[in-house]
């Protein structure tokens, strides 16, 4: 009978632990939170934005690497985040597209209505460029896009290669564009953005496309060539802010704004170069940036690097498994009612199954895209990403395993008139605890693996370093991430094992052999 | 206590069992017989609400059965199934004890209850306390006809009870079940296809064919005055030792 009390103990007590973690969860929330979007540049500015609010009212916060512009974006329309980095050519092309913005002024009113605010620019224009390498430019007398045009129209050499990436080829303001207006007839060929430096390096490509504050401008000595005519749109970086930031923490605001026109094109390509060659820390980059050019001394804490390994490591434990545990405990007080209906009502069967199994298929940045304007950033829409992706083996495995018990024995439950709910909770959901289990573990393995997304959209866990990692081609930091995930999911393995000797009854293991 | 007044039922337009009414004397064993598909377990799972029947009546105790009393009908009924049907995440003394536990009986009268029926079913000793997958099949017959008696059912219903037993097995349980039957005075139905083992358990033996009762009465009836042809074929067929075929137009 223990086996019977555990299996309605169970749901019961996960019920209680979750609510007690909401109502841990509920955080006291910093004056001024700044976002920043998964890019090693636009991670610097939060950090040095940061900085500075810090300094100002000594209660900031960063979200930081948040993901894409929509997510980032979406945060600060909510109020998930006051501030971030965006650039003017993504406010116009990308956020504001359809509402024929053209000048800032007209970005201005557009945001107005959203009540956000852009700052005057920081002054580096982070476009798309053409580049080649310095000396070769130099050698065939190229300086401007106009100059390649001519030299590219009369050259016959077969190594006059132009290799561009796969994004920059497709975009209308990309080389669709510069062809038209600069009258190239040069077929380019599609690279990944890495192999292109390398090829232009090797000397097997000529030219190809760049963001004009790439670190790599420097490290391989690239010469930028001058858009005569000024064809791609401009990428200003502006600082973002909601209306509200005005009156709720001027200072911070004042501070922020000091950075108007003080960041041009070389120092952030200088920044990026340290933290993405050199990999130095985001932070301390961003730090002597303030210090040097403005002479704003910031706390940007000197720390041993292992006590910072230390504290990450315990920091995205607990974060990993409170997204685990959260997510699986809700998971399971409503995937094990919806497979008990399943079985219970067979009209509704076909229903429940598939809806679980479309929410399986559904992408999980597509999930979090969604999630992050209802539920906004942090832990609530990673848990509920993870507990949609928790439902399908657990509705599976509690439908499957009462499904498949013998004809005989639900017979004999029910010719010794024991009623429906007895018999659900004395003979089948006992029969079946091993097939309930058995799903309960494959959503918690498949979670753990999946909680890295957590990182996307500040929810923390070991997708942080991961996704930093990935970022920052920094092999370690990723391993930070990567090998405890895999570690995670193998006690999570063992785990279930151990469970199963309490949950499963003894006499169905002794039927089985084991 | 326990008739079926004009009973039929028909899955789709199949009908398996005609309308078909049957008194079962009390304290009396009744054995069901035919061949496959006759009708036979249709007729032991119309009585205890397994199958609900198309047409006609089950009373019990003058009650006619209805899907809101057959619940509480139930628990005045035993019903014994080939193999036991025992759980198997269930101790032999929980399968046997779960229901009087289910209605609030307390440890100790179950556990009397249980060297009661322990002793009258002859259950080895310590056979109680092992599971269902570590006992031989006529040790799970036992327990499952323990549990059908542990609310001294008024009525107990068998299908196939010994179908899976070897011989020798078999005819030990039969010795004892005849025993139990008489020593409790129960009304029991049985169903089987052994026409030996309707005799030797049948005050009364109903053999069924076609979804409809041919023959009532008792074995030596049957043999000596069959009915029809059909039931003369079945008795040919069973071979019974000091019996001899008779002559009968083959199918």
């Amino acid at each position: 009978m223990r086996s019977i009390v555990s299996l309605t103990v169970f749901p019961a007590a996960l019920l209680l632990i979750l609510a007690s973690i909401a109502a841990a969860e509920t955080p006291n929330l910093p004056l001024v939170r700044v976002g920043s979007k998964s890019s090693i540049e636009n991670v610097i500015l939060g950090e040095m934005l940061t900085l500075l609010a810090d300094q100002a009212s000594g209660d900031a916060r960063h979200q930081s690497a948040l993901g894409g512009t929509q997510i980032v974006f979406a945060a600060l329309k909510k109020g998930d985040i006051d501030v971030y980095i965006e650039y003017t050519g993504t406010l116009s092309q990308e956020i504001l597209k359809g509402q024929r913005v053209r000048s800032d002024d007209d970005i201005r009113a557009a945001l107005a209505k959203l009540d956000l605010v852009m700052s005057q620019p920081l002054g580096f224009n982070n476009t798309y460029a053409l580049g080649m390498k310095a000396d070769v430019a130099e050698k065939m007398k190229i300086q401007t896009i106009s100059d390649l045009a001519r030299v590219a129209k009369s050259s016959t050499d077969p190594q006059f290669k132009f290799g561009f990436s796969d994004e920059f080829l497709k975009r209308g303001d990309g080389w669709p564009a510069v062809k038209v207006l600069y009258q190239f007839d040069n077929v380019p060929t599609g690279l990944d953005h890495s192999l292109a430096y390398r090829g232009l390096h090797s000397g097997t490509l000529l030219v190809t496309d760049l963001y004009s504050t790439d670190p790599e401008i420097a490290k391989y000595r690239l010469k930028i060539l001058d858009d005569d005519l000024a064809c791609f749109p401009e990428y200003h970086a502006v600082i973002l802010y909601r209306e509200d930031l005005k009156d709720r923490a001027p200072q911070v605001l004042q501070n922020l704004l000091k950075l108007e026109g003080k960041i041009d094109n070389s120092a952030m390509m200088e920044m990026n170069t340290r933290v993405r060659i050199d990999h130095d820390r985001d932070v301390n980059v961003a730090g002597d940036f303030l210090l040097s050019k403005l002479k704003i001394e910031t706390q940007s804490g000197e720390e041993k690097k292992w006590v910072v390994i230390g504290r990450d490591f315990v920091r995205n434990t607990t974060r990993h498994l409170l997204l685990v545990f959260c997510s699986l405990s809700a998971a399971v007080t409503v995937a094990l009612p919806l497979g008990i209906w399943a079985y219970e009502y067979p009209k509704v069967t076909h229903g429940i199954l598939g809806i679980v199994g479309i929410i399986q298929t559904i992408p999980s940045m597509a999930v979090l895209v969604f999630m992050v304007p209802l539920l906004g950033l942090g832990v609530k829409p990673a848990i509920m990403a993870l507990f949609l992706y928790s439902l399908l083996p657990i509705v599976r495995n509690t439908y499957a395993g009462l499904n498949e018990i013998p004809a005989n024995l639900k017979e004999s439950a029910i010719v010794l008139g024991l009623s429906r709910q007895a018999r659900l909770y004395l003979v089948e959901l006992p029969i079946a605890s091993r097939s309930i289990l058995a799903g309960i573990k494959t959503a918690a393995v498949i979670n753990v693996g999946t909680a890295t997304i957590g990182g996307l959209i500040g929810a923390g866990g070991y997708g942080e370093p991961i996704l930093t990692g990935i970022r920052l081609a920094d092999v370690s930091l990723l391993l930070q991430g990567a090998i405890p995930a895999a570690l995670l999911a193998v006690v999570v393995q063992g785990l279930f094992e151990l469970l199963e000797r309490l949950v499963v009854p003894q006499g169905l293991r002794l039927a089985r052999g084991d | 206590m326990l008739e079926l007044i004009a009973v039929a039922k028909s899955f789709g337009k199949t009908q398996v069992l005609k309308p078909t009414s049957l008194v079962l004397e009390p304290g009396k064993t009744t054995v069901l017989i035919g061949p496959s598909g006759c009708g036979k377990s249709t007729i032991l799972r119309i009585m205890i609400g397994l199958i609900e029947p198309s047409e006609g009546t089950v009373k019990f105790d003058g009650v006619a059965l209805t899907p809101g009393n057959i619940m509480l009908m139930r628990r005045k009924m035993g019903y014994v199934i080939q193999d036991g049907g025992l759980f198997p995440h269930l101790s032999a003394r929980d399968n046997v004890g779960l229901l009087a536990r289910y209605l609030g009986w307390d440890k100790q009268r179950v556990n009397e209850r249980l060297e009661e029926l322990a002793k009258l079913t002859r259950l080895p000793d310590g056979a109680l306390d092992r599971f269902p997958s570590q006992l031989s099949g006529g040790q799970r017959q036992r327990l499952g006809i323990m549990r059908a008696l542990m609310l001294d059912p008024d009525v107990l219903l068998l299908d196939e009870p010994m179908g899976a037993l070897d011989p020798l097995v078999r005819y030990d349980l039969q010795e004892d079940l005849r025993g139990i039957f008489q020593s409790l005075k129960k009304t029991v139905v049985l169903v089987t296809h052994d026409m030996g083992e309707a005799g030797f358990f049948g005050d009364t033996v109903v053999l069924l064919g076609g979804g409809e009762i041919v023959q009532q009465g008792t074995l030596a009836d049957m043999i000596h005055t069959p009915a029809n042809d059909y039931v003369t074929r079945f008795i040919n067929a069973q071979r019974l030792p000091g019996v001899e075929p008779k002559e009968v137009a083959t199918s």
